[in-house]
């Protein structure tokens, strides 16, 4: 049967003597909001993901060259060394109030924090509600993995009830040791917060939502929304005591249970 | 210049904004909270960049993070809150941001009250972080004095990289004076090369105090210490009255060393050789001079509303070459000049002292 010539811009390339070499397309590539620093992080940790997702935005949004990084106290505390981008490291839980101090004297400027359980939940309390509060143009990375990563897996106010710690040998007692803090959903209510969600690192398919949602969180801040926080659910293979891939169906059967993911608030111009 | 007249703390404030100050975050704390509600009413004007924080802790953070942008930052606080700001001028130390504190102290320990106090002498001067570090403290006498220091303060903080800290009594806070006000500073519009801008056409600089290597650690630490080494060296700063021929000196700081102004006069009125040696810099302390005076009076009186914190700054520096006495009032008390005239009087040997025997004890 006689084929149709395709149309010339739908042909394949011909293989031929005359013919130029396939051309290699590139699909995949550091962001350039990434150093080429090799991280720091266990094997089979989500950090180094979300680091990426992050750097892919910023690349995105095109703002690399006016975006100051935050960095914790935990296992990101060396995050300025990955992201291509001016930054700087604050003491524990303080990264919202140096956010701050930086935002208020750089309007212009694209500010984020990228903080853990311990750092934003525990020590840094006050200062991410009350940043949320004002609603500092800031963008917020919380990382959720329910226990101190870099003091060596104890138990943190994200701690799922039950679960075995180092300070928790006998498994998180809720009556004694407090239950789980839903602090997303808590700073949801804040009257500052333009984006405030939860998103998981357990498959590809939820690692997609996750960089959307950032892109969203950013997106609040250029706007001049309010904050703009993604709280999101990550993987601790090393104080989990598990493999990578058990460590992700950790996070997908017995973490999502306790820390719904979801939109807890968008902002009107935020939707959709 | 006209001379107008100024709350200690408003002056202070005014100063501040006069010296260049672009940002100010701070919290409520008695005796210094006219200096927030000022900077609240005024830098809005200006059009300069004002937070009322949630807590000390909030504040100082804010500061250093305004502060790695390269912007002339303050705050300033009393002595329970600069308890809670220490882990931040830790950090801003260890990562050598520039930034300028004001403290007007109060009476401690814990709660203690709202009186003037001179009790955190060894907190700002000795330990005003964890970690090795000095902050550059200065103590003014008057309010105009403040105001002068004041406006020193960030091109301090900005030549060396460092912390500048204006520490005061809430005496002088409270106070009213006639005051000269300097005019506006002008500085230029080039952030440092340190800061933080954007890293638009360059590569990223980064601001943090974390060294885990030990080597790294210490070569920040030797780094820092000969930098320290150099302001010792430049920044000291002493008033002397009356101390080129005394015989007997008073040593004092802040309110009680502008009291000591006139005990000395007193005393001199009254026929005894007396002179006042007034540390203005505490940190880095004018060891030099007061190590020559030594030499030459035969006894020390160190005043203080303390119980004898700079005290142990002049017993090293004098080294037993003469008695060193102390008197001292706390808890809100200020020490008057019919108490010190006595305890600098008394510094004169008795015949029994004469014969070698150790001299009275002024009771504290
Ligand atoms: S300790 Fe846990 S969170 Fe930290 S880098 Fe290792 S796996 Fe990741």
């Amino acid at each position: 049967m006689a084929i149709a010539p395709a149309p010339p811009h739908l042909a394949p390339p011909l293989a031929s003597a005359s013919a130029p070499a396939p051309t290699l397309q590139v699909i995949y590539e550091r962001p350039e909001a990434m150093t080429e620093a090799s991280t720091h992080y266990c094997p089979g940790c989500t950090h180094g993901i979300i680091h990426r997702l992050v750097a892919e935005v910023v690349d995105e949004m095109g703002v690399r060259e006016r975006t100051i990084s935050v960095a914790p106290v935990g296992c990101a505390v060396l995050a300025y060394q990955y992201f291509n981008v001016d930054g700087c490291e604050a003491a524990h839980g303080r990264a919202p109030a140096m956010a701050t101090g930086l935002k208020r004297v750089l309007p212009d400027h694209i500010i984020f924090t990228y903080q853990g359980d311990g750092d934003l939940a525990s020590i840094g309390g006050n200062e991410i509600l009350h940043a949320c509060a004002r609603g500092e143009k800031i963008t917020v990375i919380f990382v959720n993995n329910a226990v101190y990563g870099m003091t060596g897996g104890q138990m943190a106010p994200t701690t799922l009830p039950g679960m075995v710690t180092t300070s928790s040998p006998y498994g998180r007692d809720v009556l004694t040791q407090g239950g789980p803090i839903h602090i997303t959903e808590m700073l949801a209510m804040m009257p500052g917060v333009a984006y405030a969600v939860r998103r998981s690192m357990h498959s590809p398919a939820e690692i997609r939502k996750t960089k959307k949602a950032i892109r969203k969180a950013f997106e609040a801040q250029q706007r001049g929304l309010g904050l703009g926080l993604v709280e999101v659910l990550s993987s601790c293979p090393t104080n989990w005591r598990m493999t990578a891939t058990e460590s992700l169906d950790f996070i997908r059967d017995s973490m999502i249970p306790v820390y719904p993911l979801g939109d807890f608030k968008v902002h009107s111009e935020l939707v959709g | 210049m006209t001379k107008t007249l100024w709350k200690g703390n408003e002056a202070l404030a005014e100063a501040a904004l006069r010296a260049g100050a672009e940002a100010y975050f701070g919290y409520p704390i008695t005796p210094q909270t006219e200096l927030l509600e000022y900077m609240a009413r005024r830098m809005p004007e200006l059009g300069l960049a004002f937070l009322q924080a949630e807590s000390e802790v909030g504040a100082i953070n804010m500061v250093y993070g305004a502060a790695c942008a390269g912007v002339r930052a303050m705050t300033s606080s009393s002595s329970p809150g600069v308890s809670l700001m220490q882990e931040g001028l830790s950090y801003i130390a260890g990562s050598e941001v520039p930034a300028v504190i004001v403290d007007i102290m109060r009476g401690g320990p814990g709660l203690g009250n709202i009186q003037p106090s001179q009790g955190d002498y060894f907190q700002m001067v000795k330990s005003a972080g964890h970690g090795d570090f000095h902050a550059i403290v200065l103590a003014p006498a008057t309010i105009q004095e403040g105001v002068d220091l004041m406006y020193e303060s960030f091109e301090l903080a900005f030549r060396y990289r460092t912390l500048v800290t204006l520490l005061a009594d809430g005496s002088l806070g409270q106070m009213m004076e006639p005051v000269e006000m300097p005019p506006f500073k002008s500085w230029p519009a080039q952030r440092p090369s340190w800061a933080l801008t954007g890293a638009k056409d360059r590569d990223p600089r980064i601001i943090s105090s974390l060294h885990l290597g030990a080597e790294h650690l210490e070569a920040l630490n030797l780094h820092l210490q000969e930098k320290l080494g150099g302001i010792a060296r430049q920044e000291t700063r002493y008033e002397t009255l009356y101390a080129e021929d005394a015989d007997y000196l008073l040593v004092a700081f802040g309110t009680v060393g502008r009291i000591g102004r006139s005990v000395v006069r007193q005393a001199r009125a009254a026929g005894l050789k007396a002179g006042l040696f007034r540390p203005i810099s505490l940190w880095p302390f004018p060891e030099a001079a007061l190590d020559a005076l030594a030499d030459q009076v035969k006894g020390v009186l160190v005043v203080e509303m303390n119980a004898g914190q700079m005290l142990e700054d002049v017993q090293r520096i004098v080294r037993n070459r003469v008695p060193v006495q102390f008197y001292g009032r706390m808890g809100g008390s200020i020490p008057l000049p019919d108490e010190i005239l006595p305890a600098l009087q008394g510094l004169q040997p008795t015949p029994r002292q004469q014969n070698g025997r150790r001299p009275r004890q002024v009771p504290a």
